[in-house]
C-alpha cells in the first residue's frame, strides 16, 4: 500500500478494484464500511455482487478481465474533460502524451460495449474520481491474477497519477497483500532477482556487499520464477527442491502441471506443518512450526514491522528457523543464531529500508519501512515528493483479453478467490470453521442453473481443458450470467485442476480469475 | 478548538472543547465507573453508572455523555453519587443469575469488579428473573443472555466496528432484549462470527466456546503477536494456560485493528492443536512415510541436496520460501539457497 490502514478514515473517496474487501481482508473492510457509512463515496468495480457493491454509490460490473477498457475509458474522459491534474502531470510525470494517444482510442460508447458498464456510469465515476481531493484506490488479486496483472496494475497507477492522486495522506494506490507475511517474504528476498530489500543479484555492488557479509561467493544469475520451477522439473532440469510452507498442488493454477513436475523430481524437501497433498510427493517432510511457536516478525500490507511472539514451545522441538540453521550447518556453512533478533539484526543491516528497525523499536507497535536510520518514524504514505525512480512514467496500455474465453464447447467463465471462513489451505483444520464450512459450493447465476437444471445443493462436474472436478452449487445472482466462481479451499474439491496454464509475461501470476469451463448435472 | 478549564474532584483540569467529563476525568488519571462506555464506540449513556454530580446541574448526568463546560466542578465520588452507583448496581443484580463461582468470565467481569468496588453483595429488589435458554448451536460464541445487561456495547460493536448490524434491541421493559433480526440463533442469522461483540461484552453473556471450561481468566499468561491469515496485519493475545494455548483475545493496543478481528483470527487459531499436525520429521522408504529423528532426517537432506548440487550443478536445485512464514525465517531460507546451495533459485507464492 502507498497508504497506511488507518487513512482510510480520512479518504473521501475509496475506489474499489478487483477486491472483495470484506472476505479476503475483513477488518480493512470494516474500515472502508465504516468510512462510507461516515459519508466517503465508494466505487466498486466487480463482475460479482460482493457484499461492498450494496453500499457502493456506483457499483461497476463488469466482465471479467476487462479492467483495461473500464481504466482507459475512465482517463478518456478524465483527458477529454480536462479533469486531470495538470500541474501534477507536468512536474512529477512523464510520457503523457503516449499514454493520451492510446486513451484516445477508449470512448465511452466503446468501452460500455467491452466491459458491460453503461456509458452514464463511465462518466458519473470518471467525474466524481478526478474532481474528489483525496482519493483511495484499492485491489487486490481480481487485478492481478490475469494474464495482464502487470498491465492492469500499471493502468491502475495511470489513473492515479493522471488526477494527482498519489503521495499524499488518504490519497493513493493500495494494493492489499493476500498473506499475513507475503510482503515479507518479498522485502527479505524469497525472489530469484533480489537479495533482501529488492537489491538486484546482478548489480555487482550489492553481490559484492552480501558476499563479504556472508562470506561466501554468490551467483550473478537471476533465478527460476516459480512457474519455471515447475516447467523446468517437467523437463527433467530441476533435480530437486525444498518447498517450505507452502501447498503449491492446492493453491497453484493447472495443478496437474505440478504434480507432474513434483513426480519427475529425484529428490523433494517438504517442510510443513500437515502431511498436504505436495507433502505427499516428498522423500523427506520436515514438520514445521506455527506461528505461535516462534519468535519474529511479519510486514503487514502497510509495509508494518510487527513482531510475531512465542507463545508455546514448538510441537515438534525446533522452530523453523532452527531447521535452516541446522541443515546449514550439517552442509557446512555452520549458522549459529542464538535467537531470531540476531537474524534480524543481520537482515536490518544489510537491508536499508529496514536498517532502522530493531526488535526494541517495535516492541509496542510496528514501524513502516521505509526506515533507513535508528531516529527514523517510518514512513506511513509513500510518494510524497518524487516516485522510485524519479518521475512517474505513464504507460500506454491496450486491451489485452484473457487467454481463454468460453467457447461453444466450454461455454462459462470460471473465477476463482477466497471466502470470508477460509484462509487459503490453513482454516480446514480448524475444528469449528471447518464443522461449519467443509465443502465447495460454486456460484450459479439463476438463469444458469434453471438453463442446467440445478438447484443450490446440486451435485455438478466442472470440466476444463485441463482437468474436473466435482462441487455442489449455490444459486446466487452474486455472479453474472455466465459466470461460474468458486474458491480453492477444499482438497475434496481442487479447483485449481482446472484453472489456466496462462501466466502474465512479467510477473508469471497466473491467470486464476478467467478460464473456460463446462458443467454437467450429476444425477 | 479552544481549551476549556473545570475542577474535577477538587483538581484544576483543561481540556479541549468537545471533550466529555469521562474522558476529562481519565486525562487528570480519576477513574469513572462504566459498562456501556467504550472509546472504540459511540457515545451511549445507558447504563448510568458513570454519573457524576455537577454542581448546578439538577439531577447526577452521565459523565459519558456530558461535554465540558468552562468553570464546571465535577465531582465523581461525592456520596450522592456512591448511592446512585450502588442502587444502579442492585438494580442489575436483581436479574442476574448469581453462578460468579462457575461463571467464565469471573476475573474479568465489569459488573462483579464494580459490585466489589461498592460492596453490593445482593440485590434488595426481589422479582421476575430471566430464564432464558443458553445459545451455544455454533462452534464459536456461547450466548447467555440471562447475563446480559443491555449495555448495548454488542449491538453498537455490530454495527460501528464490523458494519452488520446484525443485532438491535427487541421488545420492551423488562422483556427488552439484544436480538437478531427475527429472534434467530447466531448461527442462521448474518452474523459473520467475527466475536467482535464477544470482545465489548462486560459481562458473561457472550462467551468464546474455545475457552470454555479451560482455565480461569487470572491464570491466563496473554502472548501479543501478530494474526497468521490475510496481510493486514492485526494483533491479538493468545491466551496461554500450562504451555497450551486456549484461546485468542482482542488487544486494544493494536496499532492496525484495535480490537477489531475476523472469524480467522478469533476463532481458526485451533489449527495449531490439529490431530493432523506433523509431529516428527517424516522419510519416505518404499513409497511410505516412516517416522525418524530430526538427526536422521537432517543429515538425509544434507547428503542428498550435496549430491545432486555435486552431480547436476547448483541450478538443478529449486526452493519455494513461504508468505505464512516469518521475516526472519524468509531472510534465513533465501541466504540457505544462494550461499549454501549457490543458486538464486527461490521464490515463493507472492506470484500465485
Amino acid at each position: 500500500m502507498t497508504n497506511s490502514i488507518s487513512e482510510i478514515a480520512g479518504a473521501e473517496l475509496l475506489f474499489l478494484i478487483g477486491t472483495n474487501t470484506t472476505e479476503a481482508h475483513p477488518v480493512i473492510g470494516y474500515k472502508i464500511r465504516q468510512a462510507v457509512r461516515r459519508g466517503a463515496k465508494l466505487i466498486v468495480a466487480d463482475p460479482r455482487r460482493i457484499e461492498l457493491a450494496e453500499e457502493a454509490d456506483y457499483w461497476l460490473r463488469l466482465q471479467p478481465g476487462t479492467d483495461i477498457p473500464l481504466l482507459n475509458g475512465l482517463m478518456h474522459i478524465i483527458i477529454k474533460e480536462e479533469l486531470y491534474d495538470k500541474t501534477f502531470v507536468a512536474e512529477r510525470t512523464e510520457n503523457f502524451e503516449a499514454l493520451k494517444k492510446t486513451v484516445e482510442k477508449y470512448p465511452p460508447a466503446y468501452v460500455s460495449r467491452l466491459t458491460g458498464v453503461p456509458v452514464e456510469d463511465l462518466y458519473a465515476v470518471a467525474r466524481l474520481y478526478a474532481t474528489t481531493d483525496k482519493a483511495m484506490i484499492f485491489y487486490t488479486l481480481g487485478i492481478t491474477e490475469h494474464v495482464c496483472g502487470t498491465s492492469n496494475v500499471m493502468s491502475i497507477a495511470n489513473l492515479a497519477m493522471l488526477t494527482g492522486h498519489v503521495g499524499r495522506p488518504s490519497t493513493g494506490v493500495n494494493p492489499l497483500r493476500g498473506q499475513n507475511n507475503v510482503q515479507g517474504a518479498c522485502d527479505m528476498g524469497a525472489l530469484p532477482n533480489v537479495f533482501p530489500g529488492y537489491q538486484r543479484v546482478t548489480d555487482p555492488a550489492v553481490r559484492a556487499r552480501f558476499q563479504e557479509a556472508w562470506g561466501v561467493s554468490l551467483p550473478a544469475e537471476v533465478g527460476l520464477m516459480l512457474p519455471e520451477m515447475f516447467d523446468k522439473a517437467n523437463a527433467g532440469e530441476i533435480k530437486a527442491m525444498y518447498i517450505l510452507g507452502e501447498n503449491p498442488v492446492l493453491t497453484d493454477p493447472n495443478s496437474n502441471h505440478i504434480r507432474s513436475g513434483l513426480e519427475k523430481l529425484e529428490f523433494l524437501v517438504v517442510h510443513e506443518l500437515f502431511l498436504t497433498e505436495t507433502a505427499e510427493y516428498a522423500d523427506v517432510v520436515l514438520p514445521a512450526a506455527s506461528f505461535a511457536e516462534t519468535d519474529g516478525t511479519f510486514t503487514n500490507t502497510e509495509r508494518r514491522v510487527q513482531r510475531v511472539r512465542k507463545a508455546i514451545e514448538p510441537l515438534t522441538g525446533k522452530t523453523n528457523w532452527q531447521i535452516i540453521m541446522a541443515l546449514s550447518t550439517k552442509m557446512g556453512y555452520p549458522m549459529h543464531y542464538r535467537n531470531t533478533e540476531e537474524i534480524f539484526a543481520e537482515m536490518a543491516s544489510l537491508t536499508p529500508s529496514y536498517a532502522g528497525i530493531n526488535y526494541s523499536r517495535i516492541d509496542k507497535e510496528g514501524i513502516q519501512w521505509p526506515c533507513p536510520t535508528p531516529d527514523h518514524p517510518g514512513t506511513p504514505y509513500l510518494h510524497a515528493g518524487s516516485f522510485t525512480r524519479g518521475k512517474g512514467l505513464f504507460q500506454a496500455i491496450d486491451h489485452i483479453p484473457p487467454a481463454e474465453l468460453p467457447d461453444r464447447e466450454y461455454p462459462f467463465l470460471l473465477s476463482t478467490g477466497r471466502i470470508l471462513y477460509h484462509y487459503n489451505v490453513t482454516t480446514p483444520y480448524s475444528t469449528g470453521i471447518r464443522s461449519l464450512w467443509s465443502q465447495e459450493y460454486a456460484e450459479v447465476n439463476p438463469d444458469d442453473a434453471a438453463r442446467l437444471g440445478v438447484e443450490t445443493g446440486s451435485k455438478v462436474k466442472v470440466i476444463s481443458r485441463r482437468g474436473e472436478v466435482v462441487t455442489r452449487v449455490q444459486v446466487t445472482d452474486r455472479v453474472p450470467p455466465g459466470v461460474i466462481w468458486m474458491s480453492f479451499h477444499y482438497r475434496e474439491t481442487p479447483t485449481n485442476v482446472l484453472t489456466s496454464y496462462a501466466v502474465d509475461p512479467i510477473s508469471k501470476t497466473g491467470e486464476y480469475k478467467v478460464c473456460a469451463v463446462k458443467i454437467e448435472k450429476i444425477i | 478548538m479552544g481549551l476549556i478549564q473545570l475542577q474535577i474532584d477538587g483538581k484544576k483540569v483543561e481540556v479541549p472543547a468537545g471533550t466529555t467529563v469521562l474522558e476529562a476525568a481519565e486525562q487528570t488519571g480519576i477513574h469513572i465507573p462504566r459498562l456501556c462506555h467504550d472509546p472504540e464506540l459511540s457515545p451511549w449513556g445507558g447504563c448510568r453508572l458513570c454519573i457524576v454530580e455537577i454542581e448546578g446541574m439538577r439531577n447526577l448526568p452521565a459523565s459519558c455523555v456530558t461535554r465540558v463546560a468552562p468553570g464546571m466542578v465535577v465531582r465523581t465520588d461525592s456520596p450522592a453519587v456512591v448511592e446512585a452507583r450502588r442502587a444502579i448496581l442492585e438494580l442489575l443484580l436483581a436479574n442476574h443469575p448469581l453462578d460468579c463461582l462457575t461463571c467464565e468470565k469471573n476475573g474479568e467481569c465489569k459488573l462483579a469488579e464494580y459490585c466489589y468496588v461498592y460492596g453490593v453483595k445482593e440485590s434488595p429488589f426481589r422479582g421476575e428473573k430471566h430464564n432464558y435458554a443458553v445459545e451455544d448451536s455454533n462452534p464459536f460464541i456461547i450466548r447467555d443472555q440471562n447475563k446480559c445487561i443491555l449495555c448495548g456495547k454488542c449491538v453498537r460493536a455490530c454495527a460501528e466496528i464490523t458494519g452488520k448490524n446484525n443485532l438491535d434491541f427487541a421488545y420492551r421493559g423488562f422483556n427488552t432484549r439484544v436480538s437478531t433480526f427475527g429472534n434467530s440463533s447466531l448461527l442462521e442469522s448474518d452474523c459473520v462470527f467475527c466475536g467482535n461483540c464477544v470482545s465489548v461484552c462486560p459481562t458473561g453473556a457472550l462467551m468464546e466456546k474455545q475457552m470454555q471450561n479451560k482455565a480461569r481468566r487470572w491464570e491466563l499468561k496473554r502472548v501479543k503477536t501478530t494474526c497468521p491469515f490475510c496481510g493486514t496485519g492485526c494483533n491479538f493475545d493468545l491466551c496461554v494456560k500450562d504451555g497450551k494455548i486456549v484461546g485468542v483475545a482482542s488487544n486494544p493496543d493494536s496499532v492496525v485493528n484495535g480490537r477489531a478481528l475476523c472469524i480467522k483470527g478469533r476463532f481458526g487459531w485451533d489449527f495449531i492443536y490439529s490431530d493432523k499436525r506433523l509431529k516428527t520429521p517424516l522419510i519416505k522408504r518404499n513409497g511410505e512415510f516412516v517416522p525418524a529423528s530430526w538427526d536422521e532426517a537432517l543429515d538425509l537432506v544434507a547428503s542428498r541436496l550435496r549430491e545432486i548440487k555435486g552431480k547436476y550443478g547448483p541450478g538443478s536445485f529449486a526452493a519455494l520460501s513461504s508468505a505464512r512464514c516469518t521475516n526472519e525465517e524468509n531472510y534465513l531460507f533465501q541466504k540457505f539457497v544462494r550461499a549454501v546451495m549457490g543458486t538464486n533459485n527461490v521464490d515463493h507464492c507472492a506470484r500465485t
